[in-house]
């Protein structure tokens, strides 16, 4: 399973990352997004793969390590969820903005001679 | 008690600046009463510094690194303390009458009040950072009152010029202070005093020296850093009494006293202090002689007089360190004296050119016969206080303290100074007192108000009294600040005024006959010349200044960023990537980073499969997000729902809820954009003659990702495989039944653990929410955007082809059953949001999953009935549910308070209502309740905002060309 889901985050990594140096603003926000579904699985990795142990306890119950999965790195994915929608939101936003004011959507705001 | 010099001034300085306009009198009665409560105070503190005493007052600030907030005085800082509250006293008097009434007084007060704060702290400090922050407070009050004038371009570029040599000045010797404190072991001022074998015979000793002393020379305007002094005398002249008498220009020989114990006696202090200083003394003296503006002839004495301390300094004799101390008081006193008597000159004739003026002993007999007296002192004439300290000089001139060049020097430049010194007094007296009544004055001058003279007697008087009975006027006070800074080495000195025929006393008669001679001989010249020295006033040392300005600030910055900087973006993401990766790499190749095994075997063939669809995905987004953007983002979306299987695979429900609501949110939201990019068509024949450069670029780039791509999978394979050490985890699994009553501990965590982090993230929420909507409020599409899409080009025309629809029918035909449909799931998808909400704080779901459930009910709406028909029936305006979220989420924080637990403290309970069953109603639920809430608002805001543009932008575009068209 480890050696998936690092592959999986390698590739999603890389993608992201060629994607980021690309010229174009849509292909950079592509970029983005997938560069933040690596880092999402690597933190929520941080906390070890389980399969059927959700940290959902019973009712008066005290959980520990040995039957639940670690819930920290799942609360900070969760809450980097969401603040990556917002991300997202705004940096389209943003490259709409840029594109109706220059024209282009390249991300210098105007066109290099090599692209 | 020592804190009253802070607190009082600062909060004078504040409270002042509310005074209004009008109210001159009051301000200066408020700024007055401080400065005479800080001098009462200094007066009353006498007894505790008398023979070697020391106040001390500490306030913990940074203990750990050795900084405290320690004030401490000893007699030479109450010695300071008294002369800067007193001239204060008086200059706030004295400015009472002179500033004009357009003057915004309140605010030359305020100023007036953290200039004497910020001073009294430099000599109260007992700390070496501490002094360093009150300098640089010095350095920019003044820079503030040297520019109070603000309209008049010289004050400006004074003040700018005061400010940047001083402020440079000030940063080097922070390091010099900061070094000292690394040899001594302590900041603290006492320690440093007490440690000067140390710093002497530390090998760090001259790069202290060096860094201090600049720091002294450049606020004290010690040649050759004495440039900005003149020009700082566009300030207004109360100022001008101040800064250049008493304080600033004092700060820097109050600091060389200071350290004097612990640095100097050396050989580099005696040549490097001593050559500045002397070379200051006589040009400055030489310089004064030439001036013609009044207060420029009073500047150029100061730099004078400031480098005969300075030579004093130098000297390393305890009885030279004596007579400094001496000087620096008797110069305060007749210095500060003249400049009022400058500006009551200025003030009552409407100049200060020496050669327009004339014959005024006529006209104010009174200021006349003080600015005489004062002058006399400041030429060093018997019985005032000037010619006493600079008796002492000579005497100490004369002594030998080192067999070298400049000490043999040191008698005749101290005698040609003192020659000089007579000239430009006398000058100063005659040219303006004496002579022909003038013309052409733009006023008819008279006696000031009686009030405005008052501080100028006082002062004079001062001088008078300390010149004939200082062994018992100033005595006491000098001998106190003397022990301070000597403690038993203190020589035996006299302060009388005879001392028989000596060879000081020769010297000075030389420099008396001498200076009047040279006066009466250069009268005619000076009274017709100029401006400036000859020779010399080629050398601007102004625009000196302002080329290296130039070249350093402009020059040099734009050259180095056209060779190291760029403004596009590509290079700096690669250089970003770069040092990250790099960041990354590097320690794990220092530490000899071995791969774990390859465990081969525990691989699940299901998820290999689902994940070989996912990083298919990946990569096609990767290839197609230039040319075929729709189908980037289908397999944007493919890779993120392999994600969010892999979140239910791994045990994350809630995570994988979460993932999928913003999956759909986040492609509905770029989909909403993708119209308003330009269209991109790929050229095939294009692609196959890309240049080398292009070819050579992306293959560096696709380098540079496959090693960021395997470097991290590298490590998450690491760490993957590590069994999990002790963390935090237990902890949160263990109490979140317990103490936040949810059995589902992220949930818990989220709205109860970690309350205060979520808070914080709606409201990062909330804020992009209203920036995009603020963005798109300016939004102006690109033309080529704006004409209908192509599908509803071609159903407009089948319209028109057919006689029996009218235009505009198959829009709204266009998915009529879906349409309905997705009307009916409204509400719902509003019960699954209620559902999602209420089940959150025991199984998956919450507020988050529940507001952007909520959303895409309202974003469904928009796509089957359209922008307008959704604006019309929309009750609730996301923005008030963004701000009724973040009140609720805020206010169930504050809630706890009023129970008397800390911020966000939750209480959980079960709660039985019909038909729903038994539920969790924890407080964390109305926390809860705001976030779901606020990211409804916020992700409806967002969306309606985007597609809004749809249905404004071309009728703004309409309008436009409407009126263009009027326009022709």
């Amino acid at each position: 399973m480890e050696i998936i889901l690092a592959a999986a985050i390698g590739v999603l990594t890389a993608s992201g990352v060629y994607l980021l140096l690309r010229p174009r603003t849509y292909q950079v926000i592509i970029g983005l997004s997938l560069l933040s579904y690596a880092v999402n699985l690597f933190i929520f990795g941080m906390g070890r793969l389980r399969v059927n142990a959700p940290p959902v306890l019973e009712p008066g119950g005290v959980g520990d390590l040995s039957r639940f999965t670690d819930p920290v790195p799942q609360a900070l994915v969760l809450t980097a969820i969401v603040i990556g929608f917002a991300m997202t939101a705004l940096f389209l936003v943003v490259l709409l903005a840029s594109r109706g004011f220059t024209g282009t959507d390249h991300v210098d705001g105007r066109e290099q001679r090599h692209d | 008690m020592l804190s009253v010099f802070i607190l009082a001034p600062f909060a004078g300085s504040l409270l002042a600046i509310f005074f209004p306009l009008d109210q001159r009198g009051a301000t200066a009665w408020f700024a007055g009463a401080i400065a005479l409560l800080c001098f009462l105070v200094a007066a009353g503190l006498y007894p505790f510094v008398t023979s070697g005493g020391v106040l001390r007052y500490d306030i913990a600030w940074l203990p750990e690194l050795g900084l405290n907030f320690t004030l401490r005085m000893d007699g030479f800082a109450w010695l300071f303390t008294v002369l800067v509250t007193a001239i204060g006293v008086l200059v706030v008097l004295y400015a009472r009458y002179y500033m004009a009434a357009e003057d915004p007084v309140p605010r030359f007060l305020s100023l007036f009040l953290a200039f004497m704060g910020s001073m009294l702290g430099v000599v109260l400090s007992g700390n070496l950072i501490l002094l360093a922050v009150f300098w640089e407070l010095t350095s920019i009050v003044s820079f503030l009152l040297i520019g109070y004038w603000h309209h008049n371009a010289h004050a400006r570029d004074g003040a700018r010029m005061a400010l940047t040599v001083t402020g440079t000045g000030g940063l080097c010797m922070l390091v010099g202070l900061l070094l000292m404190g690394r040899i001594v072991g302590s900041y603290d001022l006492d320690v440093v005093l007490a440690s000067g074998d140390l710093i002497r015979n530390s090998p760090l000793y001259m790069p202290v020296l060096i860094l201090v002393l600049l720091g002294a020379l450049t606020k004290s305007a010690q040649f050759p850093f004495h440039f900005w002094l003149p020009h700082a005398m566009s300030a207004p002249t109360p100022v001008s009494a101040y800064l250049h008498s008493a304080t600033m220009v004092k700060a820097g020989v109050f600091l060389l006293a200071r350290l004097w114990p612990v640095m100097a006696g050396t050989e580099a202090w005696f040549w490097i202090v001593g050559l500045a200083g002397l070379s200051t003394l006589l040009l400055g003296a030489y310089f004064a002689i030439f001036q013609q503006d009044l207060k420029g002839l009073l500047a150029y004495s100061t730099i004078s007089h400031l480098g005969l301390i300075t030579v004093l300094l130098s000297l390393g004799s305890p009885l030279a360190a004596v007579a400094a101390v001496f000087h620096i008081v008797n110069h305060a006193t007749f210095k500060a004296s003249l400049f009022m008597a400058a500006g009551i000159i200025d003030h009552e004739t409407g100049t200060r050119d020496m050669r327009k003026l004339g014959g005024l002993i006529r006209y104010m007999p009174g200021t006349a016969v003080l600015a005489m007296v004062a002058s006399a002192a400041m030429a060093g004439v018997p019985l005032l206080n000037g010619f006493i300290s600079k008796e002492m000089f000579f005497a100490e001139a004369i002594e030998t303290h080192q067999a070298n060049i400049l000490d043999t020097m040191t008698p005749y430049v101290a005698t040609l100074a003192g020659m000089f010194a007579v000239t430009y007094s006398l000058r100063f007296i005659h040219s303006v007192f004496f002579g022909k009544t003038p013309e052409d004055l733009p006023k008819v001058p008279h006696e000031p108000p009686r009030w405005m003279r008052a501080p100028i007697e006082f002062l004079v008087l001062a001088c008078l009294v300390v010149g004939i009975i200082p062994a018992i006027t100033i005595g006491p006070f000098l001998h106190t600040a003397v022990i301070s800074i000597l403690g038993a080495s203190t020589p035996a000195y006299s302060l009388a005024v005879w001392h028989g025929w000596n060879l000081p006393l020769i010297m000075s008669f030389v420099a008396l006959a001498g200076g009047v001679g040279l006066y009466f001989l250069m009268r005619n010249y000076l009274a017709t010349s100029i401006e400036g020295p000859p020779i010399f006033r080629l050398l601007h040392g102004q625009r000196i200044f302002e080329r290296v300005l130039v070249t350093l600030s402009w020059k040099w910055a734009r050259s180095l960023e056209q060779r190291l900087g760029t403004r596009r973006l590509q290079p700096q993401m690669r250089f970003l990537v770069f040092i990250a990766v790099a960041a990354g790499a590097l320690p794990l190749l220092l530490n000899h980073y071995e791969l774990p095994p390859l465990l081969v075997r525990s691989i699940d063939p299901a998820f290999a499969l689902l994940w070989a669809v996912g990083i298919a995905c990946a990569i096609g987004a990767a290839l197609l997000a230039k040319f075929h953007r729709l189908a980037a983002l289908v397999l944007l979306g493919g890779a993120g729902l392999t994600t969010c299987l892999t979140f239910v695979w791994l045990s994350a429900p809630d995570l994988a809820v979460t993932q999928l609501l913003v999956e759909i949110v986040t492609t509905v939201l770029i989909l909403l954009g993708l119209r308003w990019l330009p269209k991109r068509i790929e050229d095939t024949q294009e692609t196959e003659l890309l240049s080398l450069r292009v070819r050579f670029r992306r293959l560096r780039d696709f380098l540079l990702a496959i090693t960021a791509g395997g470097g991290v999978a590298l490590i998450a394979y690491t760490m993957m495989t590590r069994p999990l050490p002790e963390t935090i985890a237990s902890y949160f699994l263990e109490r979140a039944y317990k103490e936040g009553g949810g059995t589902n501990v992220v949930n818990v965590i989220l709205v109860d653990f970690r309350g205060f982090d979520t808070l914080g993230e709606i409201a990062v929420l909330a804020i992009v929410a209203l920036t995009v909507f603020a963005l798109l409020l300016r939004f102006r599409p690109q033309a080529d955007s704006l004409e209908a899409p192509e599908q509803q080009r071609v159903q407009n025309a089948f319209d028109d082809d057919h006689p029996d629809r009218s235009k505009g029918d198959s829009v709204a035909e266009y998915l009529f059953v879906p349409s309905v449909i997705m009307r009916w799931m409204f509400p719902v998808i509003g019960m699954l949001a209620a559902y999602l909400f209420l089940r959150g704080h025991d199984l998956p779901g919450g507020g988050f999953a529940a507001g952007i459930a909520m959303s895409i009910g309202f974003i469904l709406q928009y796509m089957s009935g359209g922008t307008r028909w959704v604006e019309e029936r929309l009750r609730i305006h996301p923005l008030r549910w963004m701000s009724i979220g973040l009140l609720v989420a805020a206010a169930t924080g504050i809630g706890s308070w009023l129970f008397g637990y800390p911020f966000l403290t939750s209480h959980a309970q079960y709660v039985t209502l019909p038909i729903v069953g038994k539920f969790p109603l924890a407080s964390a639920l109305f926390f809860d309740l705001g976030v779901f809430s606020l990211v409804l608002g916020a992700t409806v805001l967002i969306l309606i905002a985007l597609a809004h543009q749809s249905i404004r932008a071309p009728r703004a575009h309409a309008r436009a060309t409407r009126s263009g068209k009027e326009a022709r």
